[in-house]
């Protein structure tokens, strides 16, 4: 039974862990390609839901609306990579925390206007609502191994785009040194446009993945993006292999610290004191994790070589 | 400039002169979440108590009245500063609305310390029930514990052997989670507390887990907002809805169950909840306050929505019996004791810490004649109930 539970719990830990992963992935490659802080990484997130949900209402099938909510949400990462983002590039970190600070206020009074402040529930279709069975006591929705799924596939994706073409190559070159890039004669601002909109896009994604279980809502991705960039720290800036492994660490870490840490703490205080230290303690492990990662290693478990 | 001399001058004597101050309007100031995703809660209320002033026609004790409504952004500080704007800028003459306990435990001490009548029309923290209680301050809805002691009587009566809890991790939950461990007898297989406030979890996969394992029979949440929804979906994807039953408070409501059944959560139907009031109630004016908040929003409105509006009538039964002169404060309290209006939960009275006594029934989510799924009332669990912090009011 308790083995049973444990189990369960791992896969918890994993398929948030790929949500997180698929937030994290754009959002180093923008830090570290373009030395670009974009705090509204998480908007993205959000208008993926919406635009998903949207779609799922009129369009009556949830995995079409996800297949076409990808390149809308790729769209609006562009424009807005082109309208804000591009302009302000070179200038330092503050400013790019400014102006992408103001870009998740427009984004969430822009979903307010358009969707309203109540959320929007996501239906999903029959097959994915039920639970899959592993054995009699190992039960995982099959919603959440879906997730999984489309999240080790998106990696898997990356992970070939990375290594084995000619615009991976670009990009890590990027990552490890943007103005010899340049020198080289490959036109820079392109492929950060380019990455910039693919990372929009596959926040997105994570935003369509979540909404049927937490349902879309306005600052739905100002909650993940600080996690996201806890993330990144962990993992490296700038590698896609950090954010993964980081990702893994940050779900698992927060899972089970959801589902044992009362108990563990029950064994040396008060019921009452455990119950109510538990989850305030488990919200803090990732940044406990995060300070001493800091500590010891301050470019992350897996930065890219060359910097 | 000549002009504007003039105007002042005739502002300073229409202003200094004691028998046209009645020409004031009586203002009201309404705290409550106007952005944030709790806004959806908050402009239900704003509605609700918009809807109260239309019926009412503008109008108490003989002189004009008007609400202000401000945001709390769901949070404490944020409650605060709309309150201190209400209170020295605008100088209301009453404060109510206050969803979250922690906002109203956040502004309680500047609205009462200023002399100004407070009126809840959703919080009912236990510290304003017991021995925190004040002259001035009243609540329209219920100690927050007590629709979960109504929830632990019902399940004493259905033979529920073990129940799983989940609730949040501030103020309310704990008065929630405590009051249905008092009153509730059976065994309580587990409890989780879970993170709240703006980034509040929303996840609860570990949490399913555990109670699926718990072996517990039932499983018991308060999950107020999106989390609320959150839950529910989860519950359903999760299969722990075809082995537990769910009870709630707080949870389901007219708010939460468009979306669950646009998300065809069928899961929810017959889910129970305990609380003082229930769009189907018979009485004339809930039948008024129904039909007339449909026509104009399209919706059911939700205990939200009944609390606001008896939050406005409770205001105008005040006023009207003052004649709409607030220069004593005995007499405007003295009448808001009484309670002397039409309330949608039917006839109530303050007990001696300015909490309703009233009772609580057993709601079950059906699917209306329309289809439309609400709450429908299936029986009266516990009659003129008195909240559990009364005897600590020292008043």
């Amino acid at each position: 039974m308790e083995s049973a539970l444990l189990i369960t719990q791992l896969l918890n830990g994993l398929q948030l862990g790929i949500l997180l992963f698929l937030v994290a992935a754009g959002l180093t490659l923008i830090f570290g390609i373009m030395d670009f802080v974009n705090l509204a990484h998480g908007s993205f997130y959000m208008i993926g839901a919406y635009i998903c949900g949207t779609l799922v209402y009129l369009l009556d099938s949830f995995v079409l609306a996800v297949i076409l909510a990808v390149p809308l949400t790729l769209v609006v990462g562009y424009v807005a990579e082109r309208l804000v983002a591009r302009s302000i590039y070179a200038r330092d970190h503050l400013d790019h925390v400014l102006a992408t600070f103001g870009l998740i206020l427009i984004f969430d009074t822009g979903v307010h206007l358009l969707w309203g402040a109540e959320g929007m529930s996501i239906p999903l279709p029959d097959w994915l609502q039920g639970q899959v069975a592993f054995s009699s006591t190992i039960e995982v929705p099959s919603y959440r191994l879906a997730i999984i799924a489309v999240g080790l596939a998106v990696a898997l994706g990356l992970f070939l785009v990375v290594t084995k073409t000619r615009i991976g190559m670009l990009i890590r070159a990027g990552a490890s040194n943007r103005t010899m890039v340049q020198a080289l004669g490959i036109d820079i601002k392109n492929l950060f446009s380019l990455v910039f909109a693919a990372g929009a896009a596959i926040a997105g994604l994570a935003g369509m993945m979540i909404s049927p279980i937490t349902e879309a809502s306005i600052g739905m991705g100002n909650d993940i993006i600080i996690v996201a960039f806890v993330v990144i720290i962990i993992g490296g800036i700038g590698s896609i292999k950090g954010a993964f492994i980081g990702a893994l660490i940050v779900g698992m870490i927060d899972t089970l610290g959801r589902s044992y840490l009362d108990q563990l703490f029950k064994l040396v205080m008060s019921d009452q004191n455990a119950e109510t230290a538990a989850p305030a303690i488990s919200a803090m492990l990732i940044y406990i994790l995060m300070a001493a990662i800091l500590a010891v290693r301050p470019q992350g478990l897996f930065p890219p070589k060359v910097r | 400039m000549r002009k504007s001399l003039i105007a002042v001058l005739l502002g300073t004597v229409v202003t200094a002169s004691p028998a046209l101050a009645q020409d004031d309007p009586i203002k009201i100031g309404f705290v409550t979440s106007l952005t944030t995703p709790a806004a959806v809660i908050g402009f239900e209320m704003k509605n609700a108590a918009e809807l109260a002033m239309e019926h009412i026609g503008g109008e108490m004790g003989g002189r004009k009245a008007e609400i202000i409504f401000e945001d709390d952004g769901f949070t404490p500080a944020t409650g605060k500063q709309s309150t201190d704007k209400l209170l020295k800028q605008d100088k209301v003459d009453f404060m109510t609305g206050f969803i979250w306990s922690h906002v109203l435990l956040a502004s309680s001490k500047a609205i009462l310390d200023n002399g100004t009548f407070l009126i809840s029309a959703n919080a009912g923290p236990s510290q304003l029930a017991g021995k925190g209680c004040h002259k001035n301050f009243f609540n329209v809805s219920w100690q927050n514990g007590q629709p979960a002691e109504a929830m632990g009587a019902v399940l004493n009566q259905m033979g529920v052997k073990s129940l799983y809890l989940m609730a949040p991790n501030y103020a309310s939950g704990k008065d929630q989670t405590g009051a249905l461990e008092g009153a509730y007898n059976g065994e309580i297989k587990g409890k989780d507390m879970t993170k709240w406030g703006a980034d509040a979890q929303l996840d609860f996969s570990a949490e399913l887990a555990k109670a699926k394992a718990s072996g517990a029979e039932a499983i018991w949440i308060f999950y107020p907002g999106k989390a609320g929804n959150a839950f529910i979906q989860q519950y359903v994807q999760s299969g722990v809805a075809d082995t537990m039953p769910l009870y709630s408070v707080f949870t389901l409501d007219s708010i939460s169950l468009p979306k669950l059944q646009d998300a065809g959560l069928t899961g929810v139907l017959g889910a129970r909840e305990t609380l003082q009031w229930s769009p189907d109630m018979d009485n004339p004016a809930t039948k008024k306050f129904v039909a007339d908040y449909k026509a104009k929003h399209g919706a059911y409105p939700s205990y939200y929505a009944q609390q606001a509006y008896d939050a406005i009538m409770l205001i105008k039964s005040a006023v009207d019996a003052v004649g709409g002169d607030l220069s004593d404060q005995d007499a405007v309290r003295a009448a808001l004791e009484k309670a002397d209006f039409d309330s949608l939960r039917g006839d109530f009275k303050f007990g001696n810490n300015h909490f309703p006594i009233q009772d609580f029934y057993l709601r079950e989510v059906v699917a209306d004649e329309d289809g439309r799924w609400t709450t429908k009332i299936v029986s009266k669990v516990t009659e003129d109930a008195v909240d559990s912090y009364a005897s600590e009011c020292k008043m």
